[in-house]
């Protein structure tokens, strides 16, 4: 099914979230990457992309966070970030801090094009949708607000869930609306925040699905945080799985 | 009433609107339905986001071209017959309001719909000056005979449902009926009837001035408007000064969005194009006709990054759209101008000290910047105010220092390292049997607000970094051993 083509480099970006308290779906990731022909190097000097901070009104002092994260993904042909909130802020947020500092704005000019999001990825560039994949169940699919909205990546991870065998996807109610983790939000207005990730999780038990799958490991550990909550609290049965995309296809591909 | 009506703390505000159950739902309820008529509308129009582009491009000319099509609408509309008033600010709005009743010696008015009257607190000045005025749109008058703040710039009782408005009719009217919203209308309808017909003073808002004929449009589902421009023998007209458009043509792309996003109708039942008062031989229509044209700071939003914010035509899709409104309903922003649209524009009228953490109450999802039907980017003002209010002092100073020490350890891998990897043997001891951090940790301040409402994951031993780095190494070595063999 997969094709021989020369191996790819990538550079890869797994956001902190995965680095933190995920890294097993980042290794999935890169498990996944490597079965489709590409060499994943993470560029040592890597850390934050400075999203929260800068979401919160702190843009001077994630300055230096997004200088350092240019510098470490420069001089790389292909960078493939594990998350489209973070390759969003790269792509289209950094621009409007650094426009005063030219030396900054060519190298991030030198980078942004070049950086996908993990379905995007291997949809666009690599050109796959079916992956070779097979796993049983249902799977429901939580469409996170960056990534869907404003990269615009829609319909590339559901290409991809779409084509592994055995599954079967059905869509949740407002598929598309917010978890409510919007990065310190959850922290800083976390009544309103538990309001809205109630409600997400609702929409998912919905479907009656066996795994919740997002390409954002931020929204997937607001949702899981309350699902196990409410599991905790004996409010639902059910033993649906939160799971990156990339975990998906890692099972699915590992068959 | 002004611009904010509840100046609690946001959390105290946030708090009250989610244990109002009864609001809360209703509120969601009336989301659903009005997003979801709106995108079935939308659907049907195939070039809707050329629409949308054509917009924007109309409201930014306007915008950019301001000075030019105020003065040509004024001229238009003083050569239809019309008295201009310019009011700098709400006061001066007000003084020159209360001018004209002086002036007629008039002690009452019909009011239809308006949020430019809302933002200048004008019912409770005239009121002050013993002047009555009624609010005829059914809404309005719901909110007004309550003694409530609204809570969309839309559809103000929102928050009420038909149980809730017959007893309050029951209570202050004497209305005898049932919770039918026919025949609580019909008892409006009668109630109202009469102050029409004996009002000598009706004040009406304005969706568009149109610069081209110096017109002032009426787009409304009552008829209330039209009544209110066209029996009264005197009509104030309160618009903001941005509430132009060039000319008829550019009318019509508005009126396209405007219907559609408001309330997910192609028309509304009344639309009316009033230039100036009725002319000799005409049977309807004021004989004079006041425009009173409201700055109050907007051209101080002109001349910053905020401008596209005055693009805005007031539709309320946004905040239809919005997940925080949606829970939090209008009055936990306790400002008339709620939602998206209000974060952005509340504290560019009231400043960053009244307005408080307001645009902190925000995802920044982006949903309310894509229904958009003149594109404002919502959610990018709101951060650019985060970034205002941090720049001049408005968050609180141990925020701040967490911030910005926070930000020396994320951009230094060294640090980074040294930080998680104390941190992670702390979050794995807070673990009960389940593995996650549960409730137990809620008197961990930098948690609590996580924890909360949900369990979180511990840090891993091992972050993601190291784990890459062995397993490469296996690899280079299991490649190196092949290689051997
Ligand atoms: S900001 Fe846009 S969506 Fe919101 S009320 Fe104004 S025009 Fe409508």
């Amino acid at each position: 099914m997969i094709e021989e083509r020369p191996i790819m480099k990538v550079a890869f970006f797994p956001g902190c979230m995965v680095d933190m308290f995920y890294p097993e779906v980042g290794m999935a990731a890169v498990r996944v990457l490597e079965r489709l022909g590409c060499d994943v190097v993470l560029p040592d000097n890597q850390v934050c992309c400075g999203q929260p901070f800068f979401n919160s009104g702190y843009s001077d002092a994630a300055k230096p966070m997004m200088k350092n994260v240019i510098d470490a993904y420069q001089g790389y042909e292909t960078i493939v970030s594990l998350t489209g909130s973070c390759a969003y802020a790269i792509k289209g947020e950094y621009q409007h801090f650094l426009e005063n500092d030219d030396e900054y704005s060519r190298k991030l000019a030198a980078i942004s094009s070049r950086i996908y999001e993990f379905t995007e990825f291997i949809v666009d560039v690599l050109g796959m949708t079916d992956v070779g994949a097979h796993l049983d169940g249902v799977v429901t699919y939580h469409k996170s607000c960056h990534l869907t909205r404003l990269l615009g990546i829609k319909e590339q991870p559901l290409q991809l869930i779409e084509n592994i065998h055995g599954l079967s996807y059905v869509e949740m109610p407002e598929a598309d609306r917010c978890c409510g983790f919007g990065g310190t939000f959850s922290v800083k207005e976390p009544e309103i925040s538990s309001h809205i990730v109630q409600e997400k999780v609702i929409n998912a038990l919905a479907t009656d699905a066996d795994y919740l799958c997002g390409a954002d490991q931020a929204c997937l550990m607001n949702i899981k945080g309350r699902l196990d909550r409410m599991r905790d609290r004996g409010e639902i049965i059910s033993t649906m799985k939160v799971v990156h995309i990339a975990q998906l296809l890692d099972l699915g591909m590992g068959k | 009433m002004g611009i904010l009506y509840d100046q609690a703390p946001l959390k105290d505000k946030v708090e009250r609107a989610l244990s109002d159950d009864f609001k809360h739902h209703a509120i969601e309820t009336a989301q659903d339905v009005i997003t979801q008529k709106r995108q079935a509308l939308v659907d049907q129009v195939e070039n809707w986001e050329d629409f949308r582009e054509k917009a924007a491009e109309i409201r930014n000319h306007v915008l950019e071209n301001l000075d030019y099509y105020v003065k040509q609408f004024a001229q238009n509309a003083e050569a239809a017959g019309c008295t201009m008033h310019y009011a700098p600010t709400a006061e001066d709005a007000i003084d020159t309001i209360l001018d004209i009743f002086d002036e007629l010696g008039e002690t009452s008015c019909v009011k239809s719909k308006s949020m430019m009257t809302e933002e200048i607190g004008l019912n409770e000045r005239l009121e002050e000056h013993g002047i009555h005025p009624i609010e005829t749109d059914c809404a309005e008058n719901i909110i007004q005979t309550a003694g409530d703040a609204p809570s969309h710039i839309v559809v103000p009782a929102l928050h009420f449902d038909r149980n809730a408005i017959r007893d309050l009719y029951r209570e202050r009217k004497g209305y005898t009926g049932t919770n039918d919203p026919e025949e609580i209308t019909h008892f409006l309808r009668t109630m109202l009837r009469s102050e029409f017909m004996n009002a000598h003073v009706g004040i009406t808002g304005c969706n568009f001035g149109v610069a081209e004929t110096g017109s002032c449009t009426l787009v409304s589902n009552e008829g209330n408007a039209r009544m209110a421009s066209t029996i009264p023998e005197t009509q104030i007209i309160v618009m903001g000064i941005e509430r132009i458009v060039p000319d008829l043509r550019s009318l019509d792309v508005m009126m396209e969005l405007l219907v559609r996003s408001a309330v997910g109708a192609k028309i509304t039942s009344s639309f009316s194009l009033n230039t100036g008062p009725a002319k000799p031989g005409e049977v309807d229509g004021p004989k004079t006709v006041h425009i009173v044209m409201v700055n109050n700071g907007r051209t101080n939003i002109l001349a910053s990054k905020y401008r596209p914010m005055l693009r805005c035509i007031r539709c309320g899709a946004c905040m239809n759209t919005c997940p925080v409104y949606r829970h939090i309903t209008g009055h936990g922003y306790g400002s008339i101008y709620p939602g998206p649209m209000g974060i952005v524009l509340t504290p560019l009228l009231v400043g960053y000290s009244k307005a408080e953490k307001l645009p902190y109450a925000c995802t920044l999802c982006g949903a309310c910047s894509d229904v958009c039907p003149v594109k404002i980017p919502l959610h990018d003002l709101i951060l650019k105010h985060r970034i205002d209010m941090v720049r001049l002092g408005y968050t609180p100073a141990v925020e701040s220092s967490l911030f910005t020490a926070g930000a020396k350890v994320f951009s230094n891998r060294l640090l980074y390292e040294i930080a998680t990897t104390v941190g992670a043997p702390g979050t794995q001891i807070l673990t009960g049997n389940s593995g996650h951090i549960d409730s137990g940790s809620v008197w961990i301040p930098v948690l609590n607000g996580w924890t909360y409402s949900r369990d979180l994951d511990v840090m891993k031993h091992k972050k993601f970094r190291t784990q890459l780095a062995e397993y490469q190494k296996q690899k280079q070595n299991r490649h190196q051993d092949q290689e051997d063999a």
